[in-house]
């Protein structure tokens, strides 16, 4: 079994001066699945992200992805491992094409620089335009492909977050991080997410998702992992993390006497 | 003030106009007819130095006190050349380098060095040479100051500009205050003369130079590259998170800069022959920087109008005499009141979106 874990985050402590802000968490994802993270504001999800992704450097504890260490990885050395994360407040390249934002993502898997681009030499062509049609594509399969030509920063709000998603699946993620991708979505909007990261896992991605939003997380997820004041407090599939007392207290409230 | 405002917006409204008109006949224009069009304005940019001797236009471009061709060889060709090199920096990039005249001192100073003092090699070979020093000069400032950000890496290239004129100041090798002369001249070809008396050979080749950073800049900015330095501008953390080595990008967005810099530097030091520190005051990396953020900050043709602006208008308005830096610094204000984003910004986004591969794109 352990070869299907796919991302090892063992034990990690995680302090900003005396605050401890993750405390001994251990979660593993494993290859294929949608595993849903939530908790109450503060709860220190985002915060795992940051682990995750390098932003952070864990006080304590371990995270191995695809049977490699990370945490001393840099944060573009991360990316290229496998993970590729979206913002909570989105984080696009405002004056960057739609189109442009992708290709930024795509071109972390090339490796032509300065020299091929000055001599315009046909392996850099060949990436170049390896990397447009594949952004194109990713444009195109997250339904956004018309303001494909538009800056980022004028794209409506919607699209914005789609955006965000299609850049991160540019760099050829294994996993897939997506922090509250629903943050701001109508239900219609909610539900055409839902559907987005389906198709996405389908593909052969795994994704790991950080959602507020009970209804997306419950919908979509394989299993759940709950964390509250830094804690992991439960752990598995929709239906048992909804019925468990510790999560409910912590997180979706106590239920009314009627 | 408020008329005056209105008219400013009208002649703000009728270049736009203007410009549109402009704009659309373009667009109407089939490839040939671009091509002669291209053809002939660069044909009229080398004949720059005879626009004196057309009737209207003479009396306009015209500079009193200075031959025109002169200006154009001495100052606007120089800060063209250098605004292409610190848009690279400052305007895809987005790292603000206020030390850039240091660059352009070490391409100069190493031309000399070659070409006179120490060496005596031929101008030709000094200009790959200088080219490659100040490149590594932009690797050894970069290499330990790329990990500030914002007003830190601005105030340590501050610095850096101040030190390699004290330090051109007090090295005895590098002629001190007295500075370095008899610096070698480009090699004339046939009847092209680089000789002290006619400007006209320098501004050739220094408009030649133009267009050949030009035409690799557009390769670069085209190119990855180029898209990982305006990622970079736009969110360095989040480009990082998308695999972006951002700390190789900027260092290579310096060392390509200073190329650039010490490039004008080479051709600086050839056409006066003889340069010494206080050719290169702090305040030029100023002027430099106006030039790139009052064209149009991140766009080459924007960083191309600045570098003319800043370098010809001073002359132009030199009837002015004292009060010209004034009126200087009051069109430089004016511009950014009604431009803040400069005379030429970047344009993002008004290209027809692509034609999406297979499928076609979704509605």
């Amino acid at each position: 079994m352990t070869n299907d874990v796919l991302l090892q985050f063992s034990d990690i402590t995680m302090q900003f001066g005396g605050v401890t802000a993750l405390s001994e968490v251990t979660i593993d994802i494993h290859r294929g699945e949608i595993l849903g993270l939530i908790g109450p504001n503060g709860a220190g999800k985002t915060t795992c992200f940051n682990v995750m992704t390098g932003v952070y450097k864990p006080t304590k504890g371990t995270v191995r992805f695809d049977g490699q260490d990370i945490v001393p990885l840099k944060r573009y050395e991360i990316t290229l491992a496998g993970i590729a994360r979206t913002f909570q407040n989105i984080r696009l390249f405002g004056n960057m094409t739609a189109l442009e934002n992708v290709m930024v993502g795509a071109d972390a898997r090339k490796a032509s620089s300065v020299g091929g681009a000055l001599l315009r030499t046909p392996r850099q062509r060949a990436e170049d335009k390896e990397s447009r049609d594949r952004a194109m594509e990713l444009l195109t399969f997250m339904g956004i492909a018309d303001r494909a030509g538009d800056a980022a920063r004028n794209l409506p709000y919607g699209y914005q977050r789609r955006l965000e998603i299609a850049r991160a699946l540019g760099t050829e993620p294994k996993l897939l991080c997506l922090d509250e991708p629903a943050a701001g979505f109508n239900p219609a909007e909610k539900q055409e997410l839902n559907e987005l990261i389906l198709k996405i896992r389908e593909q052969g991605y795994t994704v790991l998702l950080i959602e507020h939003d009970m209804s997306v997380v419950m919908n979509v997820s394989d299993r759940v992992a709950v964390l509250d004041f830094g804690r992991k407090i439960a752990e598995g599939l929709p239906a048992d993390v909804r019925a468990n007392p510790d999560v409910i207290a912590a997180y979706l409230g106590v239920p009314d006497a009627s | 003030m408020n008329p005056v405002v209105r008219s400013l917006r009208q002649v703000g409204a009728s270049l736009a106009g203007a410009k549109a008109g402009l704009a659309s006949r373009w667009n109407a224009m089939g490839p040939t007819q671009r091509l002669s069009a291209y053809v002939l304005g660069v044909l009229a940019l080398y004949l720059a130095p005879w626009w004196t001797e057309i009737p209207l236009l003479g009396s306009i471009v015209d500079t009193p006190g200075t031959q025109f061709t002169t200006v154009l060889s001495d100052r606007v060709i120089i800060f063209v050349l250098v605004a292409l090199g610190l848009n690279v920096v400052v305007g895809l990039a987005g790292l603000l380098d206020l030390g850039y005249v240091g660059f352009y001192a070490v391409g100069a100073y190493t031309t000399a060095i070659l070409t006179s003092s120490h060496a005596s090699l031929p101008w030709l070979l000094a200009l790959p040479v200088s080219i490659a020093v100040s490149m590594v000069f932009g690797v050894i400032l970069g290499a330990p100051t790329l990990r500030l950000r914002g007003d830190y890496l601005a105030i340590v290239t501050l610095g850096f500009g101040e030190i390699i004129r004290l330090s051109a100041k007090n090295a005895e090798w590098l002629g001190g205050s007295r500075g370095i002369n008899d610096i070698k001249h480009p090699p004339s070809i046939g009847p092209l003369k680089f000789g002290v008396v006619d400007p006209k050979p320098y501004y050739w080749l220094g408009l030649t130079m133009v267009f050949a950073v030009m035409f690799l800049l557009h390769r670069l900015e085209n190119s990855r590259v180029g898209r990982a330095w305006v990622a970079i501008r736009e969110d360095e953390d989040a480009a990082e998170l998308m695999g972006v080595d951002t700390f190789r990008f900027k260092l290579w967005a310096f060392a390509i800069g200073a190329a650039v810099g010490g490039l004008a530097g080479v051709q600086y030091a050839g056409k006066v022959g003889f340069i010494n520190p206080d050719n290169f005051p702090l305040l030029l990396s100023i002027l430099f920087l106006a030039a790139v953020v009052l064209g149009g900050s991140g766009n080459m043709h924007g960083a191309i109008l600045g570098g003319i602006l800043v370098s010809y208008l001073p002359e132009r308005l030199r009837n002015f005499q004292d009060k010209r830096v004034f009126v200087f610094g009051v069109a430089l204000v004016l511009v950014m009141v009604f431009r803040p984003e400069g005379l030429l910004p970047k344009k993002v986004g008004t290209r027809k979106a692509v034609a999406a591969p297979g499928e076609g794109g979704a509605q």
